[in-house]
């Protein structure tokens, strides 16, 4: 009973923000400007599929990158001594303790035609490369900003794993190699399903790396719903409808990366 | 000829961060024996089997397996298996793909693995429960997942290192009856690690008593018990008195003031040397019928027995008997000549006295210091 009423406040809290607002979501969704119902917005989500493309390419695409870099490094700081782990998983969290604008901010200088590195370059000697503005520029912010998510849960699972448990594997026959991929790598897989997770939907949806990074080409699906509701196309109906797309594609996605993970328990908390 | 030994340890030594832990340690062990390591915790006893596992490196000395040197053969390639203290199962996998690891990992057939798994859940009992998730097992149920994982494999020899620890006292019984007879039925050697001597004496071919990194005593379980080598030996397998004594001359000693006729020979003459006396050998008579008397202040039920704290001359005995004595009372104890244990003095000695401290409650502490050490030495090696 008492475990009941500690949960009041968070229930209240969730229906005001996020119950009301999801139905205030469908609503505008499936409604004109004068509030009757219509499939007009919807209709016309259609038109943003090449964006939604994009998004969910780039997207997975820093996913993909952020978990084969975060794995090797994860797997070594798991393996360090106690002290230099600590000091490791504050130096991965220490770019989130710093303002998200001004981290991207920073990039744009770095990535600039005029900017540091290409700066660089030519004091080198080498060619001048255009790096700001295009998709690859995109990328790299998202792998940049979304990183330490995909570390931190990487960190965790592997630094559960029992020496007892790689030691019984060694015991029984398995080599290096084969107590990696048969023990190490499906152990983790929790933390590899929340570390995507946790880095493919914020990616998917962002919009302001591409609008600083990507320039006016490279548009997500991000830009174009606050497109909606804050710039010169205003349309929130619209704005609700893409938003409700693209929360049914990503939840499709994570559906698909669940069955990866056969265990359903554990991959029902990542959702 | 005597059989070569499956697997031989050679003057072996190891340290961890310069505490030795592993001292001119030597070892043969034969085939099909059941051989059990007993001492205290931190003694060295798990170091053995993980030198013999291949998980710790001896700084010192050479392992041998059939005569071989294995000393540099990684653990996946040795033909031995272990059984650790926390069962180690995969908990990604059912019980089933627990036990067909190390099969798939040797490449063997899916249907030799299927009837070889089959057998195995058969033989420890777990039938039907192939799919189960193993985290969701007893602690008994999942110990034998872990024989079985290890025994489908064949191998030559089972390391055990402390496997009914974490088991009830009952069904930590039923496990020894059971690990006896599936080393009676399949013949392999079995290297068993244990702090529990009632653990070590029921089940063992061979007790290898271990303190300090050293070995103390190596025999069968009744020569443990009934000719311990020193102090240390006397005091961890069972409940003893020890008590100083002199070597009048072949078969009489002195102690608590009388002389006695004893069973031992040998010694030097009036040498000095530790009396060990049993307290179940030890049978109380009226008091004016023994040169031995003293005042009971303390008597605990024990079930079977009635232990009985004497104090004779300052020295409390312990004495285990049927009949109940109440506390103040006199009384007489009469020990037999057969009773008596002479052993050389050793740097044990004097270490353990008599039973003046004696209380349900120390045992208490000292087991739960044990378990902390225990505790400690597993962080240890988690973190090599």
């Amino acid at each position: 009973m008492k475990a009941k009423r500690a949960l009041l406040p968070y229930l209240i809290w969730m229906l005001l923000f996020t119950v009301v607002p999801m139905f205030m979501v469908l609503f505008f969704a499936f409604t004109d400007k004068a509030g009757t119902f219509t499939l007009e917005n919807m209709r016309q989500v259609g038109q943003y599929s090449n964006v939604f493309l994009r998004s969910i390419w780039q997207g997975a695409l820093a996913t993909v990158i952020c978990l084969l870099l975060s794995y090797p490094l994860a797997y070594s700081i798991a393996h360090m001594k106690f002290k230099t782990q600590n000091v490791m998983i504050m130096l991965v969290m220490l770019p989130m303790w710093m303002n998200f604008l001004l981290r991207t901010y920073s990039w744009m200088t770095l990535l600039e035609d005029n900017g540091i590195l290409n700066n660089l370059f030519a004091a080198l000697g080498l060619p001048r490369v255009h790096m700001i503005n295009t998709a690859g520029a995109v990328v790299l912010g998202m792998i940049y900003n979304y990183i330490p998510y995909m570390i931190l849960p990487l960190y965790t699972v592997l630094t559960k794993i029992d020496n007892s448990v790689l030691e019984a594997a060694q015991d029984l026959g398995a080599n290096k190699a084969q107590v990696f991929a048969r023990v190490t790598l499906p152990m983790s897989m929790p933390g590899i399903i929340s570390g995507i997770t946790m880095v493919f939907v914020p990616a998917v949806s962002t919009f302001i790396i591409s609008k600083m990074l990507g320039g006016g080409g490279n548009l997500l699906i991000g830009d174009v719903v606050e497109m909606q509701f804050l710039g010169s196309a205003y349309n929130p109906n619209l704005g609700s409808a893409i938003s409700l797309v693209l929360m049914v594609l990503i939840i499709i996605c994570m559906g698909i990366m669940n069955q990866f993970d056969d265990d359903d328990e554990r991959g029902a908390m990542m959702i | 000829m005597e059989k070569e030994p499956i697997i031989a340890l050679k003057d072996i030594a190891v340290a961890f961060d310069g505490e030795p832990v592993l001292q001119n340690f030597s070892l043969s062990i034969r085939d099909g024996e059941f051989v059990t390591l007993l001492g205290p915790s931190g003694c060295g006893k798990t170091t053995t089997l993980r030198i013999i596992g291949g998980f710790v490196m001896p700084d010192k000395g050479d392992v041998f397996f059939n005569g071989k040197r294995i000393n540099d053969v990684p653990p996946y390639k040795r033909e031995v298996n272990t059984i650790f203290q926390k069962y180690a199962l995969f908990p990604h996998l059912n019980v089933y793909d627990n036990v067909a690891f190390g099969m798939r990992i040797h490449k063997r057939p899916e249907k030799e693995i299927h009837t070889a798994v089959k057998e195995m859940l058969d033989m420890v009992n777990l039938r039907g429960f192939e799919h189960r998730n193993v985290d969701r097992l007893s602690g008994g149920q999942q110990q034998r997942v872990a024989i079985a994982r290890a025994l489908v494999n064949h191998p030559k020899v089972l390391l055990l290192d402390e496997p009914l620890g974490a088991l009830d006292m009952k069904l930590r019984k039923d496990m020894q009856v059971e690990l006896k007879k599936i080393q009676q039925q399949t013949g392999i050697t079995f290297l068993f690690v244990t702090h529990d001597q009632e653990e070590a004496l029921s089940m063992s071919d061979t007790v290898v008593v271990m303190d300090n990194g050293c070995i103390q005593q190596i025999g069968t379980p009744q020569d443990i018990y009934n000719e311990p080598k020193n102090a240390f030996v006397a005091d961890f397998i069972g409940e003893s008195n020890i008590i100083d004594g002199t070597m009048r001359e072949d078969f009489l000693v002195e102690f608590a003031g009388c002389k006695f006729k004893c069973v031992d020979k040998g010694f030097r003459k009036d040498e000095p040397v530790d009396v060990v006396i049993r307290p179940e050998d030890i049978d109380v008579v009226a008091p004016e019928d023994s040169p031995l008397h003293g005042v009971v202040t303390n008597v605990t039920f024990k079930g079977v027995h009635n232990e009985i704290i004497v104090d004779v001359h300052g020295f409390k005995w312990m004495v285990q008997s049927i009949h109940y004595t109440g506390v103040g009372e006199r009384i007489g104890l009469e020990i037999g000549p057969d009773d008596i244990h002479i052993m050389h003095k050793s740097r044990y000695s004097g270490s353990f006295g008599d039973y003046s401290t004696f209380s349900d409650e120390m045992e208490e502490d000292i087991m739960t210091t044990e378990e902390a050490e225990e505790a400690d030495e597993a962080k240890q090696e988690a973190a090599e």
